[in-house]
């Protein structure tokens, strides 16, 4: 099975590179959204041999993610795994990962960093991810106990029938309401984040979650 | 009073205005009707304030100050809802051109 991996990356030279080269052990190919970076992204990622797709402006990781997504559609993936830029996930995982979809057991495969006792995850973070699942919880119906993990693997059939409209960091949430909505089989794996001060500071902060239920208040609002 | 004089000036301004967008076309008719009867009910409501009371008591507001306040905060609301919806359709018309061209970018690549 011809599995694609999809890294939205912005402004990540200082990992890219080095986690294009871990995830390309794992997955066929690997396609690289450089979401409009003003350092050495693209250069880096071409130079590790991954495919570049390039934004010309930021317009967010949900949006690159699409637009990744789209790409490995029409490239005859058949697992699409989303990976992070920024190193916090472990490559080696993926195998684990992708195993149930190759199986025909679920359509999309979600990683939790609090299904096992592996992640050291900041307190104060914890806290916000925590909030994070329940506001979750409220929003899409579905408990899921890590909403904001970029670590995941679709089928083709999840991939195709998941339309991430949210630009922004929303677009977590959203991909779970959609679960729920199309009725997709979905399972959760725990996966290991390693938290560098790179990853941390690169991550998501509290600040961010305004903005997060801010996007999916207006998404409700508009539709 | 100065303040009804200021804004008999503005509106005598901006009525000119829009009889000038439709000399040039810039508006229809229909809009310039629409505009003239708005304004005109502005200028007659700030030349004699009291006459709003008698709107404003036959919708169970006391005064027509008050019900101009409220109405302006209603139109303002409804204006910033409007603004939003069309901000988000605009985000996301932005990110469908920069995906399609990221995509054909790819595309051509591909077929070098």
């Amino acid at each position: 099975m011809k599995v694609l991996a999809v890294i939205p990356a912005y402004n990540e030279q200082t990992t890219i590179g080095s986690v294009i080269s871990e995830v390309k052990k794992y997955v066929d190919d690997v396609v690289v959204v450089n979401d409009g970076s003003a350092d050495q992204t693209q250069t880096l990622a071409e130079a590790a041999g991954a495919l570049v797709i390039s934004h010309a402006i930021n317009r967010g990781q949900g949006a690159a993610l699409q637009t990744g997504i789209s790409y490995a559609l029409s490239h005859q993936a058949e697992v699409i795994v989303t990976f992070d830029a920024d190193g916090q996930h472990q490559a080696s995982e993926i195998p684990l990962l992708i195993e149930p979809i190759k199986n025909g057991e679920v359509e999309i495969v979600l990683g939790s960093r609090f299904l096992n006792k592996k992640s050291e995850v900041p307190v104060f973070k914890k806290i916000v991810l925590l909030l994070a699942v329940w506001f979750s919880k409220l929003y899409t119906g579905l408990k899921i106990s890590d909403v904001h993990n970029g670590f995941r693997a679709l089928s083709v059939v999840a991939a195709q029938k998941i339309k991430i409209k949210q630009d922004g960091m929303a677009h977590a949430s959203e991909i779970i309401e959609q679960v729920r909505i199309l009725g997709l089989k979905y399972r959760e794996m725990p996966v290991t984040i390693t938290y560098t001060d790179y990853s941390k500071q690169k991550g998501q902060k509290l600040t961010n979650s305004f903005r997060i239920i801010l996007d999916l208040i207006l998404a409700r609002l508009s539709r | 009073m100065i303040i009804q004089l200021l804004l008999i000036i503005f509106i005598c301004y901006v009525v000119s205005r829009t009889i000038l967008r439709f000399k040039k076309g810039d508006i229809s008719s229909q809009e310039l009707f629409i505009w003239l009867l708005f304004w005109g009910i502005v200028a007659g409501a700030s030349l004699f304030p009291q006459k709003t009371d008698v709107v404003a008591q036959f919708l169970g507001v006391s005064r027509g100050a008050d019900l101009l306040v409220y109405l302006s905060i209603i139109v303002l609301f409804f204006i910033v809802f409007k603004i939003i919806v069309k901000l988000e359709k605009i985000d996301h018309d932005i990110t469908r051109l920069v995906r399609n061209q990221a995509l054909d970018k790819v595309k051509e690549r591909d077929n070098q």
